[in-house]
């Protein structure tokens, strides 16, 4: 257990060590996204009865952000460790493989859930919230960055360099998060695009992360949790299987 | 200490794709023994600590430390084992001391600092302890790479050329240490490229080529095997008898290398050179040392 506490505390004190870039910058990062678009469509768009767009946008900002980050966490972590050498720092002594998967997701929740409070924090200055369902909501940004964090360990060991990396996020990362309703509800949307957004996980961590403020969504939140859920054991036990058979990390 | 080996590796295959880089190794080394891994670049030294240390897989054949297997029982393994990595790498996010806290973590330890303090002051490092790895010099991260692969003291350590781009001082104070560890009890295997480091501290030596063992002796066994010993001459007049020229190994700017097979040999030798009237201005009998017999060895196979 020592090996994991530690192995946490590292991948804490160093997303801390620079919180410039990877608190403040997200925090800032959002605040403009709030900025432009509340100012743009506030006027024009009301997603849900009695919810103004600002307010409508701010739970899709704060979770885009949470999830964006807690990949960044453990995939850039993995990437420099593997390309600067010093991941051997981790692959000679005696941590388990479980405890390096539950080190790296946890930090990348921690994270996520840290710009995700921070993004939250600014926006009060902006509209007021009133969260309905807490508990949903701690669900889903668990849940969410959970995911993300996994599939940053995934990427962090896949790529070999950093343009591979950044490959990853700029095909299958952001693409996701932009085309999940994080600025619209997929009601708005042509048929077509309803369907397809039907098939990203993360239209269901936003979709069920609103809930928890709102008390109303797009789907259900037992159907997002569902989906979410299923998403989060897949993708913690692939992570599990390459880390066991040392995949591109061990030769 | 029981009978158990310090290392046991049994026909240890290792192929990167087309590449043979292991073909059979089989080695033993016994615990407390101080033991050196020698072999030119590429050989095979360092892939070998890496499948000890479980950062490369094996193709085929077995490898144990303190008698615990490298895969079956990992965690054994690693925690018997300190490897500085040949490499030079470094966390750059961390100071000096927080990287040692952190390798302890590591390895189980919380409250190691007496030790870590220990390590540093034997290392000269502790007047930097709180700097940041990124702001050390080469040598010093080498230093703190020694440092981290003690923390957990391992009984078994492994140094994969420690003193490559290390100042004489730190190389002293370095193998002084190295050596009290292994006083103390510990294994220590070394790979390196200068000789006399392991001829000086090594009781046993393996010489790699090409992923094969091709010598592997004690030390004074490997200095012994080497019969000839050289007597370095410069006389005057500048001509040596014709007798001693089936002796000539090399002739520069006055200074004659003779190769005798024994001792013995020194009476006739300075024998003809008396009945030829020759003056000895300078003479160095010359002991073989393990360079001679790595370039004996490494040419032979
Ligand atoms: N990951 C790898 N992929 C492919 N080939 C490798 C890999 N690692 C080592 N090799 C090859 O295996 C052979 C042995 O390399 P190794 O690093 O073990 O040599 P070495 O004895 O440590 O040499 P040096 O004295 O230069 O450190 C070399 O031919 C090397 O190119
Ligand atoms: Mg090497």
């Amino acid at each position: 257990m020592v090996g994991f506490y530690t192995l946490l505390y590292k991948e804490m004190l160093r997303f801390w060590k620079v919180s410039f870039q990877t608190v403040l910058a997200p925090v800032i990062t959002a605040l403009l996204y709030l900025l432009i678009f509340s100012h743009v469509l506030e006027a024009h768009v009301q997603v849900y009865p009695g919810v103004r767009y600002t307010a409508f946008l701010v739970p899709g900002l704060v979770m885009m952000s949470m999830l964006q980050n807690a990949f960044a966490n453990s995939s850039s972590s993995l990437i420099q460790s593997k390309i600067t050498g010093n991941i051997v720092f981790m692959l000679l002594p005696p941590l388990s493989y479980l405890e390096f998967f539950a080190a790296y997701l946890l930090a990348s929740v921690v994270r996520g859930v840290v710009v995700g409070l921070g993004v939250f924090v600014v926006t009060l200055a902006f509209t007021q919230l009133t969260i309905l369902h807490p508990l949903w909501l701690i669900v889903f940004a668990f849940l969410g960055t959970g995911i993300l964090g996994a599939l940053g360990i995934i990427a962090g060991i896949w790529a070999e360099k950093f343009d591979q990396l950044a490959a990853f996020q700029n095909f299958l990362i952001m693409p996701l998060t932009f085309l999940s309703g994080v600025f619209y509800s997929i009601h708005s949307l042509p048929a077509f695009w309803q369907e397809v957004s039907r098939f990203n996980p993360i239209f269901y961590m936003i979709d069920g992360f609103r809930y928890g403020f709102f008390g109303i969504a797009d789907v259900t939140p037992q159907l997002s949790l569902l989906v979410v859920g299923v998403c989060f054991v897949a993708l913690s036990a692939l992570t599990l299987i390459l880390l066991k058979s040392g995949y591109k990390l061990r030769h | 200490m029981g009978t158990t080996p310090a290392i046991l590796v049994r026909q240890l295959h290792k192929h990167f794709g087309s590449l043979h880089a292991l073909q059979g190794i089989d080695l033993e080394v016994q615990q407390g023994e101080f033991f050196a891994l020698l072999g030119p670049n590429g050989a095979g030294k360092t892939t070998l600590i890496s499948i000890l240390a479980g950062l490369t897989r094996a193709s085929s054949g077995s490898a144990a430390v303190m008698g615990h297997d490298v895969v079956k029982d990992y965690r054994a393994t690693r925690t018997a084992l300190g490897v500085v990595p040949q490499e030079l790498v470094y966390d750059p996010f961390f100071t000096v001391r927080e990287g040692l806290r952190i390798q302890s973590g590591y390895f189980g330890l919380r409250h190691n600092d007496d030790w870590i303090d220990e390590i540093m002051a034997h290392l000269d490092l502790l007047d930097k302890a709180d700097r940041n790895m990124r702001t050390l010099s080469g040598g010093m991260k080498r230093r703190v790479l020694v440092a981290q692969a003690l923390v957990h003291k391992p009984p078994v350590i492994i140094l994969d050329e420690p003193t490559a781009g290390v100042d004489v001082e730190l190389r002293q104070s370095l193998w002084a240490f190295i050596r009290k560890l292994n006083e103390d009890g510990h294994t220590i295997v070394l790979t390196t490229h200068y000789l006399e480091e392991a001829q000086a501290l090594c009781n046993r030596v393996a010489m790699l080529k090409q992923g094969r063992i091709v010598a592997l002796d004690s030390t004074a066994n490997l200095l012994k095997s080497i019969a000839e010993r050289h007597l370095c001459l410069r006389i005057t007049p500048d001509a040596l008898p014709a007798g001693l020229a089936a002796r000539v190994v090399s002739y520069t700017e006055g200074l004659y290398v003779l190769a005798l097979d024994h001792y013995a040999d020194m009476e006739g030798v300075l024998a003809q050179l008396r009945e030829s009237g020759i003056c000895i201005q300078e003479m160095e009998l010359t002991q073989p040392d393990l360079e001679d017999v790595f370039v004996q060895v490494m040419g032979a196979s």
